[in-house]
């Protein structure tokens, strides 16, 4: 039998107690999004995920004009099959030098353009290819539950309660309201935001315009969130090419430039549960920092969506609105693109356009980098769209998840 | 629960005292000697000061639900909670033996156990 090493003290030398402090290195303007791509498909019946991967990263590459052969690394999360990265760089047919496959669930993807920048700004790779696909509709991975090699810790002090993400996400909920006097009419708007942006894509799964009555009259799925209170599941994936100012420079798209990103991780701390906010207070707070700017600065923002009680918790992390005011942030409207004082998700967001592989990270630097682009739907095209925002929130918002956030700018 | 999963927790000697007591009706927690401060789930090492000298805490069986939420779509629905207790930790359970319409934050429950899958789990009623 072997015993627990015995540290009698451990000595902890406060380094992290601002967990805000600005690095003295950092990626401001050290690289821009040359490429995206999201999968047309909503339902990959008889499409295995390897596949999914590569017309996302040839998409992707095809729409920055560069190839197979430019690519120096490669960056996956937990959705990809096999051994990651490595097999996937396998089927693709990679030769990459730098690698990283951070898994933060959902928001892994957000994460990984931060490390793409940072791998760039370090001189370890110079043209990053970030992928992302599942197919929760037809088959691979349950939804939200990777299969794990090795059990997590809390597995039996969790699970024999049966913690679905709906109910975890409902506890969430039912303490803001119980905080803030937050009501379901209120969260029902963020969902009537994501319709109103879905009726002009043609790719989205629910285009219908819905009613903040459709969404409290559909059926309780875990108190207090109703069936439209969530996303959708939905087969497909997306792709994201980051590469150095040199490259950029020789590229013909309209150039996206990062401006600042953060990262953080909020936990179950030993029983110290507090849901009245998540991990994106610290992620966000990072971002802006490094970019120099406020929330205020922002005119577009993707905020992950997996429920629509995600979305409220991260305006008030962001600071977009004050602790407990998210609710009526987002009421009458708020989050409409043109007449909103906040236009989110113009692509539907998960709630109504896509979710794949029950990740929602990918999808929200898509449609950030679009509107910085220009190229979103005119409908919902916000004017003079110079800076813009793409949050996640990975994992359960309840227990434990990763937030990332990524602040970019039109170059 | 397949049986590798629970040889899996039988076979952590850091949990034996925890499934012991578990089986004859206590929640055992986590105090640090180092920090003072309780944790839940247990572990060995103290998860804020990471010393090793972490002694078993008996709970008093009170406890406060922090949060609720009912899984309508279960077969049967069923009540999840973080249920806050006295001695600091919260922890996630299930209210069992309740009316879920009367469910609210800052109720008083108290604890008693179920067998899940022949593992004894800490559950809560109301008080």
């Amino acid at each position: 039998m072997t015993r627990a090493v015995n540290f009698q003290a451990v000595v902890s030398f406060g380094l992290n107690s601002t967990r805000t402090e600005f690095p003295t290195m950092s990626i401001k303007g050290k690289a821009y999004i040359a490429g995206i791509y999201e999968h047309p498909t909503r339902k990959a019946e008889g499409i295995p995920i390897a596949q999914l991967h590569a017309e996302v990263a040839k998409g992707a590459l095809q729409d920055a004009g560069l190839g197979l052969r430019d690519v120096d690394a490669y960056f996956c999360a937990g959705d990809a099959p096999g051994l990651g990265g490595l097999s996937m760089a396998d089927y693709l047919g990679l030769d990459v030098r730098h690698t990283d496959t951070t898994e933060t669930g959902g928001s892994s993807y957000i994460v990984h353009v931060n490390h793409a920048a940072q791998a760039i700004a370090a001189g370890k790779c110079k043209v990053a290819l970030i992928t992302l696909a599942g197919k929760p509709r037809t088959g691979g991975a349950p939804p939200g539950r990777p299969p794990m090699a090795v059990q997590p810790p809390d597995l039996p002090f969790e699970m024999p309660f049966k913690p679905t993400v709906l109910n975890i996400y409902a506890m969430v909920a039912r303490r803001h309201m119980h905080d803030h006097g937050t009501t379901a009419e209120q969260l029902a708007w963020i969902k009537v935001a994501a319709s109103q942006h879905a009726q002009h894509n043609p790719h989205a799964m629910l285009r219908e315009v819905v009613t903040v009555e459709d969404v409290i009259n559909s059926p309780v799925v875990a108190d207090p969130l109703h069936r439209l209170d969530c996303c959708v599941v939905s087969d497909g994936g997306g792709a994201v090419v980051v590469v150095a100012p040199e490259i950029a420079a020789q590229l013909q798209r309209p150039k996206v430039r990062v401006m600042g990103a953060g990262e953080a991780i909020k936990h179950m701390a030993g029983g110290q549960v507090d849901l009245s906010y998540s991990a994106g207070r610290w992620s966000a707070a990072a971002a802006f920092a490094e970019a120099g700017i406020t929330p205020g600065d922002i005119k577009y923002a993707s905020l992950y969506d997996s429920f629509t009680i995600t979305v409220l918790m991260q305006i008030e992390d962001i600071g977009f609105c004050a602790r407990g005011q998210g609710g009526r942030f987002v009421a009458d409207g708020g989050l409409i693109s043109g007449v909103g004082r906040l236009p989110f998700n113009t692509d539907g967001g998960g709630l109504c356009n896509n979710h794949p592989g029950n990740r929602g990270g990918m999808t929200k630097i898509l449609e950030a980098v679009r509107q910085l682009r220009g190229e979103a739907h005119p409908a919902v095209q916000v004017k003079n769209c110079d800076l813009a925002l793409a949050h996640g929130t990975g994992g359960y918002l309840g227990t434990r998840h990763g937030s990332g956030t990524l602040i970019m700018e039109r170059a | 629960m397949s049986d590798k999963k629970k040889d899996a927790f039988s076979a952590d000697v850091a949990l034996e005292a925890y499934w012991e007591a578990a089986r004859g009706g206590r929640l055992l927690l986590k105090n640090c000697g180092a920090c003072g401060k309780t944790h839940y789930y247990p572990r060995p090492l103290c998860p804020f000061c990471m010393s090793s000298d972490t002694q078993w805490l008996e709970a008093s069986g009170e406890g406060t639900i922090y949060s609720w939420s009912v899984e309508r779509r279960g077969t049967p629905p069923y009540a999840i909670a973080f249920v806050a207790l006295p001695e600091g930790p919260t922890l996630l359970t299930n209210i069992v033996d309740c009316d879920f319409d009367a469910l609210a934050i800052g109720q008083k429950v108290k604890l008693g156990f179920e067998t899940r899958d022949d593992l004894p789990v800490p559950v809560f009623r109301p008080a």
